[in-house]
């Protein structure tokens, strides 16, 4: 299938952390998510579709790095003690850490359809998803780009109020 | 003629000023709201709330309005009056149900942010405060491109403390910039925390790179004003209470003061320069 033949053939499980709510830790948690299935001894990549603040490059520490293109598009930022989660966010796509993506929906929806088809994420037991709040182009793109894969779920994310 | 239409619409619209994040649960609607009521205290002035969050809206709620609907008449959508002089409009108003999602792309939210701006009669305002959602996109280049057609004094820009939140609030900043949008001044909130019994402080979002303070330095915007956690605003805005009643002399409810006052003399100001350039 085309599916089996794509980047994300290798990755067993597909998780998306969403709320609806801004500022709830959905970041925090898509990152501390990784961190304990790294932990465990999982193979851990990690997809911030967060286009306007994307926060889990600096959470992870790796704000300053570029990434790189190969033969089968990007090459994911790898990411922890022994470089065992992979990363990819717009904020490697900056060229100033302040500099605002000021982009409608529809540049929204391509980049990340490219995010979701063009990296070379490889062998991947999970691949976390975080998203920005709301409900609206990035999470119809997100999850329609994703549909044909191993999608398990989404873990949603609220504060008590 | 859209942009005619608009401005027609628009004319009785004295001060228009913009809440914006970039960083989402910084307490954006809690302080529009807040700024509403703060304003509206004085009854002699007409204000307007209008919450472009269409994913999230939160102003129906804290403004004591949930399942409030809207009304139209001869001369377009009546806004939903909290008091005589404030007047509140919201995609939360149009929903059937509270928990219906609106699940729209880009172009449908900027054609419903449209209608707010063509199709409501607010009438005489002094003051059209416009709560956003988080981010720099559809809604925000929208709501800057419509109301080109009449002009809006300020963007007032609220953050926590944290770098993680700063980051974005920078981005929001230079959007600013981008597009000519004025910034009036950041409103640091969730800034400290005053135990109530042991009246020790503590940094519940410690501000790690110096917080808004050092960011307004660094980027040569006014600091309204920082504001601290308070749980009981987070109960107001729960059951649609306006804070200023329910705590007018609790620290926090000091700073909002300052702070709108601070919004206020620059409107006035702002209005005095533009009186005079006519």
């Amino acid at each position: 299938t085309l599916a089996e033949r794509t980047n994300l053939a290798g990755v067993r499980h597909i998780l998306l952390v969403l709320s609806g709510k801004g500022g709830v830790g959905k970041s925090t948690i898509s990152t501390e998510l990784a961190l304990a299935l790294c932990n465990a001894g999982k193979r851990v990549g990690i997809l911030d579709v967060d286009l306007c603040g994307p926060s889990i490059p600096r959470m992870l520490r790796v704000q300053d790095s570029a990434v790189h293109q190969c033969d089968s598009g990007w090459v994911p930022v790898f990411v922890g003690q022994d470089k065992a989660i992979a990363l990819m966010s717009i904020g490697f796509l900056l060229e100033r850490p302040d500099d605002a993506v000021v982009w409608r929906g529809p540049k929204k929806n391509a980049l990340i359809k490219q995010f979701v088809t063009d990296v070379a994420w490889g062998d991947l037991d999970f691949l976390i998803v975080d998203t920005p709040p709301g409900t609206s182009d990035e999470h119809i793109s997100a999850v329609e780009a994703l549909r044909p894969y191993h999608l398990l779920g989404a873990v949603l994310v609220t504060t008590p109020q | 003629a859209e942009v005619a239409e608009l401005r027609a619409r628009l004319r009785a619209v004295r001060h228009t000023v913009l809440v914006l994040s970039g960083k989402g649960g910084v307490g954006k609607s809690t302080f529009s709201a807040l700024l509403a009521h703060g304003l509206a205290a004085d009854e002699t002035k007409q204000v307007a709330l209008l919450d472009i969050d269409i994913c999230g809206p939160s102003i129906p709620k804290m403004m004591g309005l949930e399942g409030e609907q809207v009304h139209q008449s001869g001369s377009g959508w009546s806004p939903v009056y909290v008091e005589e002089n404030l007047g509140v409009m919201s995609v939360g108003f149009l929903l059937s149900s509270p928990d219906d999602a609106v699940i729209w792309r880009g172009p449908k939210k900027n054609g419903l942010i449209k209608q707010f701006l063509r199709d409501v009669d607010w009438g005489e305002v002094d003051y059209l405060i416009v709560d956003t959602p988080p981010g720099t996109s559809d809604e925000h280049l929208s709501i800057v491109q419509y109301l080109s057609a009449t002009h809006i004094d300020g963007a007032v820009i609220v953050t926590t403390p944290q770098e993680v939140s700063l980051q974005d609030v920078r981005k929001e900043i230079n959007f600013c910039r981008k597009v000519k949008l004025p910034i009036i001044g950041v409103v640091e909130n969730m800034s400290g925390f005053v135990c109530p019994k042991c009246k020790n402080e503590s940094q519940i979002f410690p501000p790690t790179t110096g917080g808004a303070e050092k960011m307004c330095q660094n980027l040569n915007v006014s600091l309204l004003g920082k504001v601290p956690l308070d749980p009981q605003i987070g109960k107001s805005c729960d059951r649609g209470q306006s804070f200023l009643a329910e705590a007018p002399e609790s620290p926090a409810m000091l700073s909002y003061r300052s702070i709108i006052q601070r919004i206020q003399e620059y409107c006035e100001q702002h209005h005095f320069q533009e009186e005079k350039i006519m």
